[in-house]
């Protein structure tokens, strides 16, 4: 079984983002879009966390998410890929279910 | 109309699009600066985000709401503080918010940008001084 996990809260404000990653597995696939693109952002309170959780799990950003906030890709994080919806379609389809941290 | 002028505070914690407190208070604000009040709007956590320069919404089908915050000067706001520490802890500075001018139509007073980043202590002073407080 393969797991998509979403996250669409802030890091901020929610534990969501936590959650994910604590139960989150080897070869999971997270994406991060609406307020949780606020994580894959470089230079915030939780890029370690984020940073070191590429070691186990392949992480993406929703690029239209990412500029509506004013952001352009540069500032997402070494190793998380940005994805358009087509690339959400995608990975919903790779995966067997997807869990999303509300 | 009254003569009574009260200190208003507008408080923003919440990030834009994802939920709609931002868009709320914006028109919150817009409203009450008709009634010739003493305005302050302060923005902490995630509420930040809500001045980020070039936000784009077009592949989100949603209102970029973020060109109306360089208006408020011509609202007659004057007062705009942004938490240092909330900043920081998201990797920000002044840098990447947008600016918001202000003119005195009588003096011809301008100030190029009322955008203040202040620290905790003075986010408490200025919530202490408000005869109300509107938080989103």
């Amino acid at each position: 079984m393969t797991i998509l996990h979403t996250v669409n809260k802030s890091p901020f404000e929610r534990n969501s983002l936590e959650s994910c990653l604590k139960f989150a597995t080897e070869g999971a696939a997270v994406l991060l879009f609406e307020d949780g693109i606020y994580a894959a952002l470089s230079g915030t309170s939780v890029e370690t966390q984020v940073a070191g959780a590429l070691d186990k799990l392949k992480i993406y950003v929703l690029g239209p998410d990412l500029k509506a906030r004013g952001f352009r890709e540069e500032r997402v994080i070494a190793g998380i890929s940005v994805v358009d919806y087509a690339g959400f379609v995608d990975l919903t389809a790779e995966n067997d279910t997807v869990q999303a941290w509300l | 109309m009254s003569e009574v002028v009260k200190k208003f505070m507008y408080l923003n914690r919440k990030a834009p699009y994802g939920t709609i407190y931002a868009w709320e208070a914006l028109e919150v604000v817009l409203i009450g600066a008709a009634f010739d009040q003493d305005v302050c709007v302060m923005f902490v956590d995630d509420g930040v985000y809500q001045l980020t320069k070039g936000q784009d919404t077009k592949g989100i089908g949603m209102k970029n709401f973020s060109p109306t915050y360089r208006t408020l000067g011509d609202y007659e706001v004057k007062r705009i503080f942004v938490d240092r520490a909330s900043l920081e802890a998201r990797g920000l500075t002044q840098e990447d918010l947008v600016e918001i001018a202000w003119e005195d139509f009588e003096t011809e007073e301008e100030i190029e940008n009322i955008v203040e980043v202040v620290d905790a202590a003075r986010v408490s002073e200025l919530m202490n001084e408000s005869d109300a407080i509107f938080s989103f």
